[in-house]
């Protein structure tokens, strides 16, 4: 194992030394002490309470390298079903993590909002992204996210200014691209939104690689004062990825948050979505669809830290799970001592197409403050059979049929994507990735 | 239209239908009734094709082919309906698309247009007129929060839209209040035709007032013990099933 560890460690140092000219002295600060955290925390085992249910072996077991830069092996053609429907404000390209100008598309933002490669972003002098990055998504606690900061070379990064809003989405494509077998990518995101100023972001995510691959993202979001921010992560990588993936948001007063997590590919799944409610009257809503087939394992932690009274959350988590797919739902709730008048309500769902597949489920409730309201519910079943019955007694194939309980199933997140035919694309690809039809 | 022949079916363990004899022309309306438990219900199920019920025995011919070997979706397009007793709630399913579907599934069969959109809302109005239903109901999920009235209600307007040849009820009169009985009465009869046979399973008389029945049958226990005329219905009421058993 430590030579895995040696191996991120060798490869890290020799990226940063490669960018070592233009980078400003907190940056190559900020991997080096990431690089170190890694080190020190290693990769998380089962043993750990976070990580119980989730065996990283398929990632701590091989050697991983870095991806080579893979602009020059993008075609059009990757890119082109990944684009948005209808108008976008501006499209950001990263092939392998690193981002390519010449795919990309800025020219439909409001003027004022700054939108860049975090490679040139970070390498400015007195950046304002120093102020933001690394201070949602602390390395010193989590091995991956530390990991993803010691290869901080490249990402996207927005910034919205005070009073600005953006109409249309703004979309971020981090594609996996190239024919080396086992690369890695670290994409990072930051955007930073400032008061009454509102934006869409999709971030997505595939890959076409068949051997197996790892992507180890990290996005920090923040959300100024009456800001608007909807963010729309699409995990749609090949099945031989590794997919690890942590949103961290700050939601300042008063500010409206609705974070999508739509996770359909991979073989190995985890996303983690940490919001702090850090102003009175912020509101927060996530939603989540995820999909796991063949031996796939799906892993999703959402914390939701209600740090200041007044705030409000909403969250509901569905998931598919075929064949012997597997499926780990952890929604934790932590509502501090002085968060009073919290009002919290986490639902999870899973829909079982398999007898052998299964979920490990858990809310955990961390409440320290006496006038809330918070509820949780979950509820994990398979295909009401009854209902598979009605519909074929009213004509529709049996087949059909089950199509149509897991879309309507599915269709109760995904109808909360308010981008154009988003969700009905979206709903497509569920379908077409359902065991029995053809891929 | 229909001849089921000495039908034997097993669920569970158990034999609940135990050699069933019925036939019933096109054009009439025939009616069962029967104590609770005496397999109504089942017998409804098989016909329309309910995977959990295993035939032992008997056959079902209906217009000449044998039912039992069509799935119950093929049953549907060949003009088998069946109003649940309890009828399933379908989340995230709009009824009013639902419906369409269905409908269309059955034009298709038929070799016949699909309807559009427009088509289609004509066709369900007029036949919401007829069971008095409310429209907002069309626009939420299949049967979603239906109160138990309005579930059977939908049934019925279910029946009314897809027009099938074979109607099998199966207590649709059950939990519907006095007004809604007769509207609900209403529509049947409005269904009632040469080219249509009906089949319902009821528990009161006071239905069999409203939809008057070619032929009444008592089903107990797993069996068709005695057949007759309405009047059979009104001999029931006044002195109950325990009479017929004894009879027997
Ligand atoms: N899947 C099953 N497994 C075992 N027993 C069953 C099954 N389905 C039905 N039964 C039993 O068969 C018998 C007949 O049930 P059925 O629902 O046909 O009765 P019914 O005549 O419709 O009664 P009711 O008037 O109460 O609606 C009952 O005793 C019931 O418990
Ligand atoms: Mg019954």
């Amino acid at each position: 194992m430590a030579t895995m560890l040696d191996s991120y460690v060798a490869e890290a140092e020799r990226a940063a030394s490669a960018g070592r000219q233009g980078d400003p002295t907190w940056l190559m600060e900020t991997r080096r002490h990431a690089l170190e955290r890694f080190t020190a925390l290693g990769f998380p085992t089962t043993r750990e309470e976070e990580w119980r249910f989730t065996s990283l072996a398929p990632i701590a077991e091989r050697r991983f390298v870095l991806a080579k830069n893979g602009a020059s092996a993008l075609r059009p053609q990757d890119l082109d079903p990944l684009r948005l429907p209808g108008t976008t404000a501006a499209t950001l390209v990263f092939a392998n993590g690193r981002y390519v100008p010449a795919a990309s598309d800025i020219r439909g933002l409001p003027p004022g909002v700054r939108i860049d490669s975090l490679g040139v972003a970070m390498s400015q002098p007195a950046s304002a992204i120093e102020k933001h990055l690394t201070r949602a998504a602390s390395a010193d606690r989590h091995a991956f996210t530390a990991l993803n900061t010691a290869f901080l070379l490249d990402g996207a990064f927005l910034s919205v200014p005070d009073g600005i809003q953006v109409e249309t989405p703004i979309q971020f494509v981090f594609l996996a691209i190239g024919d080396e077998p086992e690369t890695v990518a670290h994409p990072r995101v930051l955007v930073v939104m400032g008061a009454g100023s509102k934006a869409s972001i999709v971030e997505s995510y595939s890959g076409a690689h068949a051997s197996p691959y790892f992507t180890n993202t990290v996005t920090e979001l923040f959300a100024g004062e009456d800001a608007t921010l909807n963010h729309y992560k699409l995990q749609q990588e090949s099945a031989a990825c590794a997919h690890i993936g942590a949103m961290y948001v700050r939601a300042a007063r008063n500010s409206t948050v609705t974070c999508h997590s739509i996770s359909l590919g991979g073989s190995l799944v985890r996303n983690e979505v940490i919001v702090v409610m850090d102003g009175e009257g912020a509101e927060c809503t996530l939603n989540g669809l995820y999909f796991g087939d063949g031996r796939t394992l799906v892993d999703n932690h959402t914390t939701i830290d209600h740090a200041r009274p007044h705030c409000t959350s909403r969250e509901v988590y569905k998931g598919i799970l075929a064949d012997h797919a597997r499926a780990v739902f952890n929604g934790k709730i932590i509502v501090r001592p002085d968060a009073q008048k919290t009002d919290a309500k986490q639902t999870n769902k899973a829909l079982l197409l398999s007898e052998d597949a299964q979920i490990n489920t858990k809310p955990e409730l961390e409440i320290f403050a006496n006038d809330v309201k918070c509820t949780h519910g979950a509820a994990i079943g398979q295909m009401d059979e009854e209902a598979i019955f009605y519909l074929r007694a009213r004509g529709f194939g049996e087949h059909e049929a089950r199509r149509m309980l897991i879309q309507a199933f599915a269709g109760d997140v995904l109808s909360r994507i308010p981008i154009g035919t988003l969700g009905a694309r979206l709903d497509q690809e569920l379908m077409r990735r359902l065991p029995g039809e053809h891929r | 239209m229909l001849r089921i022949e000495n039908l034997h079916v097993r669920a569970g363990n158990r034999d609940i239908l135990r050699g069933v004899n019925l036939s019933i022309d096109i054009g009439q309306v025939h009616a069962i009734m029967g104590p609770n438990g005496s397999g109504k219900s089942t017998l409804a199920r098989v016909l329309a094709g309910h995977p959990e019920y295993a035939v032992t025995g008997g056959t079902v011919a209906y217009r000449g082919q044998d039912l039992l070997a069509m799935d119950p979706e093929m049953r549907a397009r060949e003009g088998v309906f069946m109003a649940f007793q309890y009828p399933v709630e379908i989340p995230g399913v709009n009824n009013a698309y639902f419906l369409k579907s269905a409908l269309n599934a059955l034009r298709k069969h038929r070799g016949e247009e699909e309807l559009d959109a427009m088509d289609f809302m004509t066709l369900v109005r007029d036949r919401m007129k007829w069971l008095d239903m409310d429209e907002t109901l069309l626009n939420r999920a299949v049967n979603e929060g239906f109160s138990g009235g309005e579930k059977k209600r939908n049934e019925i307007f279910q029946m009314a839209v897809l027009e099938p040849a074979l109607a099998i009820l199966d207590e649709t009169d059950s939990g519907l209040d006095i007004d809604a009985l007769r509207i609900v009465a209403r529509g049947v009869n409005a269904m009632r035709g040469p080219d249509r046979a009906i089949l319902l399973v009821t528990h009161y008389q006071r239905l069999l007032n409203y939809i008057v029945p070619d032929v009444v049958h008592v089903l107990t226990d797993g069996r068709i013990v005695r057949s007759g005329g309405k009047e059979l219905a009104l001999e029931l009421e006044e002195k109950g099933y325990v009479w017929l058993e004894q009879a027997v």
